[in-house]
């Protein structure tokens, strides 16, 4: 399953991330890198963004971005 | 001689409140990222403290990245402070690690230990120093004792010898690729396995020919490309701050603290965010409002009795009357108009402003908002400058810096005059509890009003974002990632203080600059006949045609031109235009300027049109200078004044052409 599937309160394990580019760079740079124990903390009221849980901060990343990480629950 | 020190750390980390604790400057602190995108200086004890902008990393990725980077590498320091977040230690490490890699005396603060002690996080300092290489102390940066010991540190890392480069666990294949290009490295200015790795990640760095092209080779025999190196090069530092931590920290490692999570199920709850964030947003400009009337009064009361000082002086000094005229009923009524009107909203909307976002809630609204403008190909973080400007659209331009994509915060920096700021309130609100409430209703109505503008406002922001982000400033929105810190209690002296300095005064500054030539000018105007009418007769006159055509007048457009300094002029220069004086009237009783407007032949239709016409007019040219600077190019400040002009005179013919209809 991706990211953006994950349940408020869920954890899971990222497997591959597939996005490319300043985005992969960021996300990487946070610490979410293949192996991480992402949390999803909860969504945005409009259901887009929401928040995860890497690595002790909370971070918030938009659905076109979350559907590109590949995890594992 | 000068002894430099940078101080690095990671966005919203309380670099800055160490900063200010260590050189007593008053530099402010945002609880979000981005705060910092040029560097401050200040000094302690021997050092020359530099605060570089808060970054993840040191790959020049980003502007601020960049700016980091360059600095450690070409400023001059002697050491690196690195300020981490004991909450979230292993992510900040990343930054140390880099930081170890290019510079050859580090420190490592682990800031907001107490923060992390109530999450049941517990950092070893010993421990983590012993694996690092580096000293390492735990701080609280907002404690004043904090500056000794950070200083005593100091001391002792400069007294100390040099560090070694760390030994990184880089994949074998990149070791011995980096082993190889070390001999040839070792005479470059920059420290070698540091360097070795940049050039084999594929970064341009001013070295010899030679040493260019044998890392170019190493590169080509690794058969990876950029994206893979860069991967491989971040996973390492990644995984050695897990390493880490996993020796010098204990207790929780994982998680949201539990009273923040029930903070965010109510701040950014499906049902309760926004109504909380109307209320916040109406309790702001409640006080604000209701806050500034008294020193308002005050204010204007002081300044209109130095007037009368000063022109006593004049006098005494047999000064012609045409000179007093221009110098006190024009320069100096406009001046002290200006700031007895701006200054006090400002002084106590912007703390309150600064109170909200040193509490952390600012980005959470970032966060709750981002999905329209999503919609719109632009960044949530727009929300935050709209409602900066709100306060003052100058400050609200400032603030676009904190979106991270130069079109995204163009197309920030060009709406915000969209949103009416402090300075148009005082006309909506009259125009609204004159035209638009039925007489002896109750305050509610103009306020009902003015929210209801304020939603069309927002409406407009975003009907011209999107519009923009197709057609000039087209493109996909870039990637969003926001981080939501914790919640704080804020500092509230220090915010008073902070942010009086750094908004009120700097705008009140500039506005004032260009009030008083407006004000003289405005005399002339007034007072030089031609033909027997005064030139601002003659002005609203030549304009009349054009502004009928908008369903408004010629004085209302010559006094939203005349208004260009400060938006808080416009009611006053028109109602001097109607009463045809000479200087600058005094708002009176609200039933005299409504009688004054009804027998200019004001309608229900021309006070909407005006309404439309103050928030969808050109910006002030406070606003306008700093658009300029902010984008670097007079272009896209004539583009921030046309674009909600056009608008504005589009909808203003519009209601003329729907209104007639609706009449006849």
């Amino acid at each position: 399953m991706t990211l953006n599937q994950l349940r408020p309160g869920q954890r899971a394990v990222v497997r591959v991330m597939h996005s490319s580019g300043p985005i992969r760079r960021r996300l990487r740079d946070l610490g979410l890198i293949e192996g991480t124990a992402v949390t999803c903390l909860g969504r945005s009221p409009l259901g887009d963004p929401a928040a995860y849980g890497v690595r002790g901060a909370a971070i918030a990343l938009r659905r076109a971005d979350s559907r590109t990480i590949e995890v594992e629950a | 001689m000068e002894r430099i020190v940078a101080l690095a750390g990671n966005p919203n980390v309380g670099k800055s409140t160490l900063f200010n604790q260590l050189t007593g400057l008053r530099q402010h602190t945002g609880n979000w990222t981005g705060k910092t995108v040029s560097t401050a200086r200040g000094r302690c004890g021997d050092y020359t403290l530099v605060d570089l902008p808060g970054t993840y990393s040191l790959q020049p990725h980003s502007a601020e990245e960049t700016v980091a980077r360059d600095f450690l590498l070409h400023g001059g320091a002697e050491a690196v402070v690195v300020v981490c977040d004991a909450g979230c230690l292993e992510r900040n490490l990343n930054l140390a690690l880099q930081c170890r890699e290019l510079c050859k005396r580090v420190l490592v603060c682990v800031n907001l230990l107490d923060e992390a002690q109530r999450r049941g996080i517990l950092v070893d300092c010993g421990a983590l120093s012993r694996e690092l290489g580096v000293p390492v102390i735990g701080i609280v940066a907002r404690e004043r004792g904090c500056r000794d010991r950070v200083l005593a540190a100091l001391d002792a890392l400069m007294a100390a010898p040099e560090q070694p480069p760390p030994a990184l666990p880089y994949p074998p294949e990149i070791r011995a690729a980096m082993e190889r290009l070390l001999p040839i490295a070792a005479g470059e200015r920059f420290p070698a396995p540091w360097l070795c790795i940049q050039l084999l990640a594929g970064e341009t760095l001013p070295v010899s020919q030679e040493l260019q092209e044998a890392a170019g080779e190493e590169r080509a025999a690794l058969g990876l490309d950029r994206d893979a190196l860069e991967d491989r090069i971040t996973d390492t530092l990644v995984r050695e701050g897990e390493r880490l931590c996993r020796g010098a920290v204990s207790g929780r490692r994982e998680g949201y603290s539990a009273k923040d999570a029930r903070l965010d199920r109510v701040l950014t709850g499906r049902w309760l965010a926004f109504p909380v964030l109307l209320l916040l947003l109406l309790a702001v400009f409640y006080i604000t409002i209701r806050g500034a009337n008294v020193p308002s009064e005050w204010l204007g009361a002081r300044l209109s009795e130095l007037g009368e000082l000063l022109r006593r002086g004049l006098e005494a000094l047999d000064a012609p009357p045409w000179l007093t005229g221009l110098l006190l009923d024009g320069a100096y009524r406009s001046l002290s108009l200006v700031v007895s009107v701006m200054l006090p909203p400002m002084a106590i909307f912007f703390p309150l402003f600064t109170l909200l976002e040193d509490a952390g809630y600012l980005p959470r609204v970032a966060y709750n908002l981002d999905r329209p403008f999503q919609c719109c190909r632009a960044c949530g973080k727009q929300s935050l400058c709209m409602m900066m400007g709100l306060g003052c659209n100058a400050v609200g331009v400032t603030g676009c810096r904190i979106i991270d994509s130069p079109r995204e915060r163009l197309l920030a920096v060009l709406t915000n005059g969209i949103m009416p700021c402090n300075g148009r309130f005082p006309l909506l609100i009259a125009l609204l509890t004159l035209f638009f409430t039925p007489a002896g209703g109750s305050p509610l109505g103009p306020a009902l009003g003015l929210t209801l503008v304020i939603a069309g406002s927002v409406a407009a922001t975003f009907a011209v974002t999107a519009l923009l982000s197709r057609t000039l400033l087209r493109g996909q929105p870039s990637a969003f990632v926001l981080e939501l810190p914790p919640y704080r209690r804020p500092q509230i002296g220090k915010v008073l203080l902070r942010s009086v300095l750094d908004r009120t005064l700097f705008v009140l500054g500039r506005a004032a600059a260009v009030a008083a030539p407006a004000g003289a000018l405005l005399w002339l105007l007034g007072h030089v006949q031609l033909g027997g009418e005064s030139l601002l007769l003659r002005c609203a006159g030549a304009l009349d045609p054009a502004g009928r055509f908008f369903g408004l007048d010629g004085a209302i457009l010559l006094a939203f031109l005349l208004g260009l300094p400060a938006n808080e002029t416009v009611l006053p220069i028109l109602l001097m235009i109607y009463g045809a004086g000479g200087t600058l009237g005094e708002v009176g009783a609200l039933s005299e300027v409504h009688a004054l407007l009804l027998q200019n032949g004001w309608t229900a239709l021309t006070a909407l049109c005006a309404v439309i016409f103050t928030v969808l007019h050109w910006p002030c040219s406070t606003t306008l200078l700093t658009v300029k600077k902010e984008t670097g190019s007079w272009k896209w400040m004539a583009l921030a004044a046309a674009v909600p002009t056009a608008l504005g005179l589009l909808l203003c013919a519009l209601a003329g052409v729907v209104g007639r209809i609706l009449t006849i």
